[in-house]
Formats: C-alpha cells, sequence, structure tokens
C-alpha cells in the first residue's frame, strides 16, 4: 500500500487539504501535492492502461519524464487528455479520470492484447499493410483506428484563454536547480539581463531532497537565501511553472508559463507563451533517471529510485511498506537512507555490482539494511501492484535464488543529462564512458548568428551530477564567487542495459523499454534482427521513444539495447534527433490570443456597416470581407444573385469594389517602368484615358490584370484584383529595388486611400445625373476615359469601365465619403430602380460577357495567349517581364488548352471542377483528357447554364460537341462556343 | 526564426517581419537570350550548403530589399547589405573568405 506519512514533506501544507477526484471517487490531499502524489496518498498507484497491451500501469516518475501516470484532466471547456500527474499541481476541485481502458480501469477488455503480444510484435502495423491486400482495410484498419492514440480529443470550445509575452534578455536560463540559480546570481551580479525559468513550481530542483549541504548549509536554506537575493535583482527575470520548450534560430526561445493551470477560472490566462530573444542560452536542465530493464518492471509500484525518494521527502508519501531498491550505481542508496530515516523497511538492496563500495553504501550497510551484491531482479511478482521480486545473479540467465516480498520496487540504472535544448539547434553529444550516458560536447555547440556558441549546459545537464561537481562547474563557465558543496564519495557506476545480463526470451518479452507505447527489449532485438540498424529507423519501427513523453526515460536504455543488439558501440549507434517542444505545449498557448473575432486582421471596405445592415451574406477574399449577395426576405442565395443581376441588367445596380487594389507609380521613369511590368503598352496612353492591362511573371504565366489610368504626364494608378494588391505592390518594388534601381520611380499602394463603387446598368447615367455636379454624358466621358469631379458634393473621380458589360460607372472617392457617396447614389438611384449587387452577381455577369477571372480563368500556368489575350500584348515591345518566358517553344505549342465558351447541349450547368475527355485511356486507368470548365454558371440573364473553359484548339472548335465528367459516371455533352455570352458588339457597355 | 539587420533603417529585424526572395546577385536573361541563358537564369538556381547569397525584403519594415550572405549549413550570418549592389562588398568578401578559408566566391 502506498499512503500518506505522519511526519515531513517540505512541500505540502497539512493545513490546506485539497479534494479532488479520481474516475469518481473522491479524494483528498494537501496543498502542494502534485496528482500524483495526492493519488499515491491514497494508495491509487494504478492510474492507467498502456497503448498497445492494455497493461496496468502505476506511477513510475516523479516529473516530466512520467509516462504513465496520463490522466484526463478537467471537464466540459476545460477538459484537457494525457496531462501529467506528476507535474499536475493538486488544487481543490480537480477532477481527472484515467485513460485507455474500457469497461473500466480495474477491468478492462483491451487487456486481451497482452495475451496476444507474442501476435503484436515491433512493426506490428507496417506488416498489417503487406498482406493480404484486404485485411488492411477490412480487419486491421478499423482495429488499429479504434485503439489509436491516448486519451480523448476535448470536445467543443475551451473556456480558456492564452496569451503571449514577448522578452529580450542578455542570458536565459533554463533550470531553477542550484546551478540554475547560481548561474543567475553570478550573471546578474555582473549586469546581464537574465531571465531564469523553471518548469515546477519550486526552486531548487533536486538538491535539497538529496539533503546536499552548500557553504555550510542546507541545500534548502541555500535556495531560500539565493532566491531572495536574486529577487532583489531589477535585471533578473524569475518564472515558476515556466517550461523552456525549445531553443530556436539565432537564440529563439519558445517557454510555456503555466499560469493558471492550478488556479482554474480565475481570471488569468491559463498558459502564458514567451517568445524570447535571448543572446545567449544556459540549459540547466538536470539530469533524468533510467529504468532498468528487467522483467516486470513496468509493473504498478516499480518507481524510479529518485522518484521514491522525491515522494518520501517532498510530499511524505510512502510507496510502500516494504521497498525493494534495485540499482548499479550509489545514487539509488540515498533512496533506501531516506525510506529507512522515514520508518520505512528496505528488505534489500540489489546492487548490480560484483564490488560495492562508497560512502553511501556504508551508510546504508551502518543502518542495518542489507545489500546484495553482483545480483539482479530476475522478475517482478504481481500484476496491478508490486508483491514481490524474485532475485538472481546479474551474470545469469534468470535463475531464481531467493523470492522478496514488497509491495513497491526502487529502482536506477544511472543518470541520464537533459540535453533536448543543447540539442534542438545542432549541438552535438559525447558519449561519457564512466557515467554511461551522452552528455553535451562543448566543442560542437550550436551556433548563433555569428558563428559563436549559443547554448551551453550547465551542472547535471553537463553530466555534472553531484551538487559540488555542478556548482564548480557554474564557477568554471561563469566565474563568480565559489560556492561548494560538501563532497559525498561516490563509487562508478557499473552499466546495466538488460538484467539479468543473460536473460532469455522469456523474460525479454515483458522487459519494458517504452512504457507508454509498450516497446520491450525483445522488440528492439527484432528490429535489429529485421534488419533495422539504424537507430532512426529503429525509433520508427518500434515506436520506441514516439509516444507523448518522447522517450525521456527510454531512449538511452533502447539505443543500449540495439547496439548490444548489433555488436556495436553506443556512440556508433547514437541517439534520434531531439525536437521541440520539451514536453508538450498545448496548441491553445501556440495560438495565443488568435481565436475567435481575432483570430486574423479584418479589413472592412468603408461601406462594410451599410453591407451588414442590408442583409449582405459576406464572404472572405483574403482578409478582406465582401458582400456576396444581398438576399431580401425568405430569398435564397441562389434567388437574390439572379434578381441582382436581372436588375443590373434591366435597371441599374451597385458594387462596392472599394477592395480593388490601387497603385500609383510616378516619376520621369514611371512610363518606361509600366511598359515593363505590363504585356501591353501603358506609356502611351492619353492623360484623362483608362487601359486595359495583363501582368505576368518571368515565366510568361500570368499573374494580374486591371485598368490602368493616366493621372498626369509622370503618373499613372495602376488597378489590381483585390487579393494582387498587395504582392503586385511588392513585385513592382522588388523589379524597382533590384533591377532597375537607377530609374526614377516611385511606388505608393493607396488602396486603402479610396472608396470605389461601381454603378451598372441602363439607368446608370441617370442615377449619376441626378446626384448632378459635373458632366457624365457620353460625349464628355465616353467609355474608357475617366474624370476628377464632385458628385452630390463630394469629391470622385468617375471611370467608364465596365466589368459587368453594362453602361458602368466606376466612382472613386476619398475613403471617408464613400459610405455617403454610397447612400447617395442608393438615394438618388431609388427612382432607377437602383439595387445593390455582390460579388456572385458580378462574377455571373462577368462570365456572361467572357471576360476572365484571374484565379478563375488562370492558376499559374496559363499564358495570356491561352486565354485569347493577344490582343492586350506588344509585339513591337522590346521587352517586358514574361516575354523571354512565353517564347519558350513549349508555350507557343498549338497543342495547348485554349479559352472558350460552353453550352452543355441540355441547358444545364456544367459542374465546377469537370474535365474535357478524350479518346483513351492514360497509364493509371484514367481517362485521357483534353480540357476543363474554369468558370460555369446559371445565367439568369440567358435561362441556361454558360461556361468558360480551356480546350485542345480553344476557338478553333467552335460547333464541336464536347464531353464533360462528373462525379459520377455520367458526362455532360457540350457545344464549343463564343465565351462572350451576352452583348458581343459592346454596345451596352460604350453607350 | 533568424535575425537579419537591415542595411536601410538599422533595425535587427526578427524573421517575422521579414519576406524571402532566394538567389541575390542574379543576372536577368531577357528576349533574344538563349534557351540554356534563360534556364539557367530562370530554374537552375544555387542551393548550396554553406555560404550563400539571398534576398530578403523588410517587409513590415521600411519596405526596402537587401542582400544577405548566410550559411546555410549553420545558419550564421557574415553580412547584409543594400540590394542595390553589383557584387557583395569586398570587405563581406574578405571577411567570408577569413571565416570560411575553402569558399570558392560568391559566383
Amino acid at each position: 500500500m502506498s499512503t500518506r506519512l505522519q511526519k515531513g514533506g517540505r512541500l505540502i501544507d497539512r493545513s490546506r487539504a485539497a479534494t479532488f477526484t479520481f474516475n469518481g471517487k473522491q479524494l483528498t490531499g494537501f496543498a502542494g501535492d502534485t496528482l500524483a502524489a495526492g493519488l499515491l496518498a491514497n494508495d491509487q498507484m494504478l492510474v492507467g492502461r498502456s497503448f498497445k497491451y492494455h497493461r496496468p500501469r502505476g506511477i513510475v516518475a516523479s516529473g516530466a519524464e512520467e509516462p504513465n501516470a496520463l490522466v484526463n484532466m478537467g471537464e466540459g471547456g476545460r477538459f484537457e487528455p494525457n496531462q501529467r500527474t506528476t507535474t499536475t499541481e493538486l488544487f481543490d476541485g480537480l477532477t481527472a479520470t484515467s485513460q485507455n481502458h474500457w469497461p473500466s480501469l480495474e477491468f478492462d477488455v483491451g487487456v486481451v492484447n497482452n495475451y496476444a503480444a507474442r501476435f503484436l510484435p515491433a512493426g506490428f502495423y507496417y506488416k498489417t499493410f503487406m498482406f493480404p491486400r484486404f485485411a488492411w482495410k477490412h480487419v486491421f484498419e478499423p482495429v488499429v483506428r479504434q485503439s489509436a492514440g491516448l486519451g480523448k480529443v476535448p470536445q467543443g470550445p475551451e473556456v480558456d484563454r492564452y496569451e503571449y509575452a514577448y522578452a529580450f534578455c542578455d542570458l536565459l536560463i533554463a533550470g531553477g536547480g542550484i546551478a540554475g540559480l547560481q548561474a543567475a546570481l553570478v550573471a546578474g551580479g555582473a549586469g546581464k539581463r537574465v531571465i531564469l525559468v523553471e518548469q515546477t513550481p519550486h526552486w531548487g530542483g533536486r538538491a535539497p531532497v538529496d539533503g546536499d549541504v552548500i557553504d555550510g548549509i542546507s541545500a534548502d536554506e541555500w535556495v531560500k537565501k539565493t532566491v531572495q537575493a536574486l529577487e532583489k535583482m531589477s535585471n533578473v527575470t524569475m518564472r515558476l511553472r515556466c517550461m523552456a520548450a525549445g531553443v530556436y534560430d539565432h537564440g529563439y526561445v519558445l517557454a510555456d508559463e503555466k499560469v493558471a493551470d492550478h488556479t482554474p477560472g480565475d481570471g488569468r490566462p491559463r498558459h502564458r507563451l514567451w517568445r524570447i530573444r535571448a543572446g545567449k542560452i544556459i540549459a540547466a536542465t538536470g539530469a533524468i533517471e533510467r529504468p532498468l530493464s528487467f522483467a516486470g518492471n513496468d509493473i504498478p509500484g516499480v518507481m524510479l529510485a529518485s522518484a521514491v525518494r522525491d515522494y518520501v521527502v517532498n510530499y511524505a508519501v510512502s510507496p510502500g511498506d516494504r521497498t525493494v531498491i534495485v540499482t548499479n550505481n550509489d545514487d539509488a542508496y540515498r533512496t533506501a537512507i531516506a525510506l529507512k530515516e522515514a520508518g520505512l523497511e528496505v528488505p534489500v538492496i540489489v546492487d548490480a555490482r560484483t564490488n560495492v563500495t562508497g560512502d553511501l553504501p556504508a551508510k546504508a550497510r551502518a543502518m542495518g539494511i542489507r545489500v546484495e551484491a553482483g545480483r539482479a531482479v530476475v522478475k517482478v511478482k504481481g500484476a496491478k501492484r508490486v508483491t514481490g521480486v524474485a532475485i538472481g545473479l546479474q551474470a545469469g540467465e534468470g535463475a531464481v535464488l531467493e523470492e522478496i516480498a514488497c509491495d513497491a520496487v526502487a529502482m536506477s540504472g544511472g543518470w541520464s543529462p537533459v540535453v533536448h535544448l543543447w540539442s534542438h539547434c545542432g549541438g552535438k553529444l559525447t558519449w561519457d564512458d564512466a557515467q554511461a550516458h551522452f552528455r553535451p560536447d562543448a566543442t560542437r555547440p550550436p551556433t548563433n548568428q555569428d558563428g559563436a556558441a549559443m547554448v551551453a549546459t550547465l551542472g547535471s545537464a553537463n553530466g555534472q551530477l553531484s551538487a559540488a561537481a555542478a556548482l564548480a562547474d557554474v564557477a568554471a563557465q561563469l566565474g563568480g564567487k565559489a560556492v561548494t558543496a560538501d563532497t559525498v564519495h561516490e563509487a562508478a557506476l557499473e552499466p546495466v542495459w538488460i538484467m539479468p545480463q543473460g536473460a532469455g526470451h522469456k523474460l525479454k518479452m515483458k522487459m519494458f523499454l517504452d512504457y507508454q507505447n509498450d516497446v520491450k527489449v525483445s522488440d528492439v532485438q527484432l528490429a535489429a534482427r529485421e534488419g533495422y540498424t539504424s537507430v532512426e529507423h529503429t525509433k520508427r519501427y518500434t515506436t520506441l521513444g514516439m509516444a507523448t513523453d518522447q522517450g525521456k526515460l527510454s531512449n538511452i536504455n533502447g539505443l543500449a539495447v540495439l547496439a548490444g543488439a548489433l555488436n556495436d558501440k553506443i556512440p556508433n549507434v547514437g541517439t534520434t534527433t531531439f525536437r521541440p517542444p520539451y514536453t508538450p505545449v498545448p496548441l491553445g498557448a501556440l495560438a495565443g490570443e488568435s481565436r475567435g473575432d481575432i483570430f486574423q486582421p479584418l479589413r472592412k471596405s468603408p461601406m462594410h456597416g451599410w453591407h451588414e445592415a442590408h442583409g449582405a451574406y459576406m464572404e472572405p477574399v483574403g482578409l478582406w470581407r465582401r458582400a456576396y449577395c444581398y438576399a431580401r426576405g425568405s430569398e435564397t442565395h441562389e434567388q437574390a444573385v439572379q434578381r441582382e443581376i436581372l436588375n443590373a441588367r434591366a435597371n441599374v445596380g451597385m458594387l462596392d469594389a472599394s477592395t480593388l487594389g490601387k497603385i500609383i507609380v510616378k516619376g520621369p521613369d514611371a512610363g518606361r517602368f509600366l511598359d515593363m511590368l505590363y504585356t501591353n503598352v501603358m506609356s502611351n496612353l492619353g492623360i484623362g484615358k483608362c487601359r486595359y492591362g495583363l501582368m505576368c511573371n518571368e515565366q510568361g504565366f500570368l499573374s494580374d490584370d486591371g485598368v490602368v489610368i493616366r493621372l498626369s504626364d509622370d503618373s499613372w494608378l495602376c488597378h489590381t484584383t483585390t487579393g494582387g494588391a498587395d504582392r503586385i505592390h511588392a513585385w513592382m518594388e522588388d523589379w524597382l529595388q533590384c533591377e532597375w534601381w537607377d530609374w526614377k520611380v516611385y511606388t505608393a499602394n493607396v488602396t486603402e486611400e479610396y472608396a470605389q463603387i461601381a454603378v451598372a446598368g441602363p439607368n446608370a447615367r441617370m442615377v449619376l445625373e441626378k446626384l448632378g455636379g459635373m458632366d457624365v454624358s457620353k460625349e464628355t466621358l465616353p467609355f474608357m476615359s475617366f474624370a476628377d469631379g464632385t458628385l452630390g458634393g463630394l469629391p470622385v473621380r468617375v471611370h467608364r469601365i465596365s466589368f459587368s458589360g453594362e453602361l458602368s460607372y466606376e466612382i472613386a472617392t476619398p475613403a471617408g465619403h464613400g459610405l455617403a457617396l454610397w447612400e447617395a447614389l442608393i438615394e438618388a438611384g431609388a427612382e432607377f430602380g437602383v439595387m445593390p449587387y455582390g460579388t456572385e452577381a458580378m462574377h455571373i455577369m462577368r462570365a456572361e460577357k467572357g471576360f476572365i477571372m484571374i484565379g478563375d480563368e488562370t492558376d499559374g500556368t496559363v499564358i495570356p495567349q491561352d486565354l485569347n489575350l493577344g490582343w492586350a500584348i506588344s509585339k513591337k515591345k522590346a521587352d517586358y517581364l514574361g516575354k523571354r518566358g512565353q517564347e519558350r517553344t513549349h508555350l507557343a505549342s498549338p497543342d495547348r488548352w485554349k479559352l472558350a465558351g460552353f453550352e452543355a447541349l441540355d441547358g444545364s450547368v456544367i459542374p465546377d471542377g469537370s474535365y474535357i475527355i478524350a479518346d483513351g485511356f492514360n497509364g493509371n486507368g484514367q481517362r485521357n483528357t483534353q480540357g476543363r470548365v474554369t468558370s460555369t454558371y446559371y445565367s439568369p440573364t440567358l435561362k441556361k447554364g454558360i461556361a468558360m473553359g480551356l480546350v485542345k484548339g480553344g476557338m478553333d472548335r467552335l460547333g464541336d460537341v464536347v464531353e464533360f465528367n462528373t462525379l459520377t459516371t455520367a458526362t455532360v455533352k457540350a457545344r464549343v462556343v463564343d465565351p462572350v455570352f451576352y452583348d458581343k458588339d459592346g454596345e451596352k457597355g460604350n453607350a | 526564426m533568424l535575425i537579419l539587420e537591415c542595411p536601410y533603417c538599422g533595425v535587427k529585424a526578427d524573421e517575422t517581419e521579414l519576406s524571402p526572395g532566394y538567389e541575390a546577385h542574379l543576372k536577368r536573361y531577357g528576349p533574344g537570350s538563349s534557351p540554356e541563358e534563360f534556364e539557367a537564369y530562370m530554374f537552375a538556381r544555387k542551393n548550396p550548403k554553406g555560404v550563400h547569397f539571398e534576398r530578403w525584403r523588410h517587409a513590415y519594415g521600411c519596405g526596402k530589399w537587401f542582400l544577405a550572405a548566410r550559411c546555410t549549413a549553420t545558419l550564421e550570418v557574415f553580412g547584409t547589405y543594400p540590394a542595390q549592389s553589383g557584387e557583395p562588398p569586398a570587405e563581406l568578401q574578405a571577411k567570408i573568405k577569413a571565416k570560411r578559408p575553402n569558399w570558392e566566391g560568391y559566383k
């Protein structure tokens, strides 16, 4: 049984009880407990089921490395799966449930996988892909999907909020143990801007638990004193519950601060994501104890020796009355001593080393603890809880010499430095034979923008495992006043990767390396036998280290077993790549404030509010919102669009065209520049005139189009598509700054400076004349010209351009007058039947006219010549952007698909995305194609379906009947026609 | 997340302020160029592991294009300079040569 001890517990406050529930059962702990400590205090050792075999699993660790004790936390809008109980602070009202079992934690049906384990070996998933072919779809996939993933996906929106914080510092120190604190003290004292982050709620790390003595005082007191000194330094920022998640290029660090995980609903953001630029980064991130690989090392009650010590010393929780220690090093003896001092029983210390010396074993022996040298745990007995261990020779094959009853096992296979932050940007590791671990190779650090070392590691993270060594490391690397810790002589550890070393297959089948993903010694050995000799391949084949703990416990043991199976040295096998984040960061924290209404910036035209107030259905166009249609009463969108079109064709319509890009190009060389930018000539455009132009990229493909107007001798205004404004402005600047930098040209993107309104329809002129202020007659203001003046007292520039095919005025006015002009036009137009129309009506009307739309008729592989726009390409210009590209043989081929119109023989609307099929099949058994539809609509004007598309032969195919495919086996027969369906002679637009 | 100093406004710009623009010091081949020249200009861009010259725009800052010399393997930045440069400044080339003795030059 695990239970709460009567005395002790340096982190808990016995005066403040915290009530919580686990699987609906009400339990009580103390403030300062972790959830894991609270569960253990209530004898809840069994907390989950493993991923693959559904084996009962208990708490193994006491920190971020915990692989087993993951739970669903919270409810409703605060539900979150896979929360580590060992890093979750207990609070009153906490609710948690266990994961990965059905129907209950104690009785689980999926455990049948455990008995079928021999049929679920490494690479099981991959093998199911292989044969028989039907089995994957009908047998394996449903089963694998059912059992995939730990925990449940949260449903519905989250109620908490998150925020970003930005910070800059000379030195970021990750880890608030004694090395990190001392480093902050030295750097802070030298005047550096320091940020010190610690992932737990406590400063000091392991030293207080281990009973270290620093500068003659207890580690607890030294930590307290040092923290007080740091708090007085204004140049030092300290954050608890703040995990440095990743180090990125040029000193960029992400850190996740758990602001209110332990105080839900108190109004603070749940997490704060720190985005830090650090001059230098120190990883004082400590080390993680390794498990030992013996049979049954995953049975609830088997824990890391350091974790057992943590629970006893920090939380006054006893994992069991009788705890067997199994180790290959001296450090685990600290756990034996702590247990004994807490009044608990340690029946035996099983030490794999044949020769046990050192101060700590001597102290343990003096306390009367039995020490068995050269011995191994052959297997752990028990199912849902440890009941005992069978002991044999480490050098042997597993013959049992003795069985010892116990209810907990504390294991230690040595310590591995936490090198993640060192490795994220390419810091290299070196194998330390004496301590049997990888540690940072200081001669091969990750480097910054100046080529200098960007990250350093200190203390345990640097392989300096004892307090004395860690503090000496700080002094050596950072200087400062020497701080010394009392030295405890520890004898060398002996690497033990399999226990006992000669164990047979049956035992190896129960030696777990990766607890969360159920990867065993036998799996890694199988992978090696099947040819997976690279550690990266073995990882993927066996899933070793791929779970949410990312192999914090399993990686070193796993690659040591792999090295053994390959008969190679561990450093030759190497490690897998360390990638951020160090522990999982909630997606909410990464999103920060970018959710809901402020997910991204919203661009609104000056008339946006009017549209919304008049029933507009708004559609996103880039960051803009544009009115799609203005439905009235019970109208469907489709009905509204048809009404808007028919009204514009019969009376007059108004479109908010403010989002159109507007770029002023000005200067002595502006004409020359525009001649390079557009395929046709713009330099000879008369002042007061408009001209349609095309822009291509250097490959010759059509990129944007729009009307260019000439404002004065040296200035033009270029209209671009709504989505193209920023891109085209950047494109202009690119050429002006990087290629023709001696040309005298300025550009200015004035898109948002002006509102623009299209008034289109046979009555358009009458509406403008009603407003009055300037002459808009055909004689004074003919088609493709513009004039400045006033309308209804508002300053305007009126363009005679038409995208609808109707008599049309596009009226620009300073943005501040946009709404006033819109409302004045609506009022003046009332007697002429004016109605606003939206983007969908605009699209259909332009298709009726056969006008192309960038993004519909173009897709980055279409040249203007494909769209019968040769008339807009200058033959006499020596050069323009895209000219050389268009001269490529393939683009001049007569086989290219070219624009034509299409009408289904039955008058229906050809489905969007349809291809025109050709005879025969291609190599994949698909029909050959000879074209595709690019725009297809029901035309209310013509009362039938109309379409534009690209077809081999283009307009040469007029009259041909072609077949479009559909999503079913049926096809649609259509005739190739002129794409100008409406007003072929352009009389209306010219009127 | 790179930091590049904009040579125009002097700001040490975060990568989020910048937009990339591929290889620097390209010679444009227009009408009249051979297929080989055009292909080299349009498609055969350098992708070295090591010293590389590239174009960046301080898009969310002063809006200026500039050029950067950077090691693609270590992300070390040797220097930035105005886009209106026919070739990398001599002192920058000397600096790179000193740091990367095996560097073959920017061409």
